[in-house]
């Protein structure tokens, strides 16, 4: 892909991220961290391209690993924050 | 599947964490927006197994079914089994160092994500290529190593407390250089010894960036390696070519960004200040007051009694009264009173707790009124009219210190003004300081009435004397 429709999905993508948490009360920081955290877990997506690509023992081994810690991020990142969500849901019956 | 349907499908979940992080920000539409982001992040997972993207390298031949199949099932079977009994077994007090440790683990998935491509790219490797490998392993590691000391911070497997050795500035600022330097190395020289030395490096600067951060400071630091990870994720999408990658990797780095100025906002800090602490801080002096002075402390009796002839009560709780399990026990005693026909109320510092909203997740669980639970712009006006303040298992959330002296770890965090009601009782197991490691002058207030112990112990007491009454 060329580099200046990368950049422009850069820019455009930093104004969306600043635009949609502009204003959120601090009751939902923790969750919306979490979220924001489990989010960024899509490396998994990446890890599984490069064990794909990976050619030598020592490619596959680091890409694997990879898949370990970005499977824990993101799957572990999205059951802790609906933990948490579920009970701010409990009490406004 | 063509590389038009597999990028359309990126898009929607580009899009499905768009709609996450947004509906995130909302109380009511919070949930769903984590289930959407789970969904677009499982149908990415699930979409790049039918399609062979092709290597960059153009060495590996791209074709279905993916390359080590079997053992990307069973990384992925291996990661599912670590961290989902984690993330469901965690107790809620204990959630910020699992974030924390979540963070890490990201961060460390797109470092090593980034070496694999370069190893993989070899010589071929374009230079820009190089740039963004260089910076993902940088702040990959540093995310990756910065985290787990944070994660050591809250589990308080080590000190609390900034840790500040001799020269340690220099030490960092020297770190940071020969992690630049060595960057700029990788990208002139090429080789994979010095991508390994900068990997070391920069795990060994994520160390020292977090040893001198305080107790108090540790969520926006998280908060902070938060967003960068994202950065990191952004940038392994342009190596690897995916524009996915890129959209959730920005979203979270600038929404991350964000997220930590309105924390340390909402923590009074300067977020400058806390970052560059290790550049500035101070040897702490930490005689300060004597601790021999004599503190007045009382039997549940006695608190029942103050609570009997209260008219108006405020309740703030602190992360003491979490690690007591004490939530449901307060939650008794503040039904007790209400019957009484006493005013309760529940003051909510914005950072009680260790994270910010913590503390609303810890009375949540406890089923706790929502309406009962007033942030701290509003409560703090009602002091006055306060007849008793109970402080269960906080401290730094009410130290005065934070108004009065300059120069102490939390001085500028907006409090809770306890000292204005007409009693106080502190509910301690002892006289340790708080997180931030802190003598508090309140503790030693004549109005001020200690009762020591365990939080649940101690409040199960007062319910059942107040009950006699």
């Amino acid at each position: 892909m060329d580099a200046m429709a990368i950049l422009s999905i850069f820019v455009l993508s930093v104004f969306v991220g600043f635009e949609v948490v502009s204003k959120v009360s601090s009751t939902l920081h923790t969750p919306l961290m979490s979220g924001a955290n489990a989010i960024h877990g899509v490396i998994l997506v990446g890890a599984i391209i490069v064990a794909d690509h990976s050619e030598t023992n020592l490619e596959l081994g680091l890409s694997l690993a990879a898949i370990v810690l970005a499977t824990i991020n993101m799957v572990g990142g999205f059951v802790v924050t609906d933990r948490m969500l579920e009970m701010f849901k409990g009490q406004k019956k | 599947m063509s590389r038009t349907l597999y990028d359309l499908i990126g898009l929607a979940a580009g899009i499905a964490f768009i709609l996450a992080l947004k509906g995130l920000s909302h109380p009511k539409t919070a949930r769903k927006g984590n289930l959407i982001g789970a969904f677009g992040a499982g149908l990415a997972t699930v979409v790049v197994f039918f399609y062979a993207s092709p290597s960059v390298s153009g060495k590996a031949e791209s074709s279905l079914p993916l390359n080590n199949l079997g053992w990307i099932l069973g990384a992925i079977a291996v990661g599912l089994i670590i961290g989902v009994p984690a993330a469901r077994r965690v107790q809620m007090t204990q959630m910020p160092q699992l974030v924390a440790l979540f963070n890490g683990v990201g961060g460390g998935a797109a470092a090593l994500v980034a070496i694999v491509e370069y190893l993989n790219l070899g010589l071929e490797a374009t230079t820009a290529q190089v740039v963004f490998t260089v910076f993902t392993v940088i702040v990959g590691c540093v995310s990756f190593s910065g985290s787990i000391i944070t994660f050591m911070k809250l589990q308080e497997l080590m000190t609390t407390r900034p840790v500040i050795f001799p020269a340690g500035r220099f030490v960092i600022a020297a770190t940071l250089l020969s992690v630049i330097g060595v960057g700029g190395w990788v990208v002139s020289a090429l080789g994979t010894t010095p991508l390994l030395i900068l990997a070391a490096l920069s795990l060994l600067f994520g160390v020292l960036f977090v040893l001198p951060v305080g107790g108090a400071d540790v969520p926006i630091v998280i908060s902070l390696l938060n967003a960068f990870t994202g950065l990191t994720v952004a940038a392994s999408g342009y190596v690897l070519d995916s524009v996915l990658l890129i959209i959730a990797g920005t979203l979270v780095g600038a929404s991350g960004t964000i997220l930590t100025r309105l924390m340390a906002d909402a923590m009074g800090r300067s977020l400058f200040g806390t970052l560059f602490g290790a550049f500035t801080a101070k040897q702490q002096d930490s005689s300060g007051v004597a601790d021999d002075r004599p503190v007045r402390s009382g039997s549940p009796d006695d608190v029942a009694i103050l609570l009997n002839y209260a008219r108006r009560v405020v309740i703030v709780p602190g992360f003491g009264l979490a690690v007591a399990q004490a939530q449901h026990t307060v939650r008794e005693l503040a039904d007790l009173m209400i019957s009484k026909g006493i005013d309760v109320a529940y003051g909510i510092h914005p950072v009680a707790g260790r994270m910010p909203g913590h503390m609303n997740v810890l009375l949540a669980e406890a089923n706790v009124p929502y309406d009962q639970l007033v942030e701290m712009d509003e409560v703090n006006p009602t002091f006055g009219q306060t007849d008793v303040a109970i402080v269960i298992g906080a401290n730094d959330v009410v130290n005065p210190a934070a108004k009065t002296t300059p120069g102490c770890p939390i001085y500028g965090m907006p409090i809770l003004e306890v000292s204005n009601a007409a009693n106080i009782i502190f509910l301690k197991r002892s006289m340790r300081p708080g997180f931030a490691g802190i003598e508090n002058e309140l503790l030693y207030d004549p109005k001020t009435m200690l009762l020591f112990g365990d939080a649940k112990s101690s409040l199960t007491k007062v319910v059942s004397a107040l009950k006699a009454l």
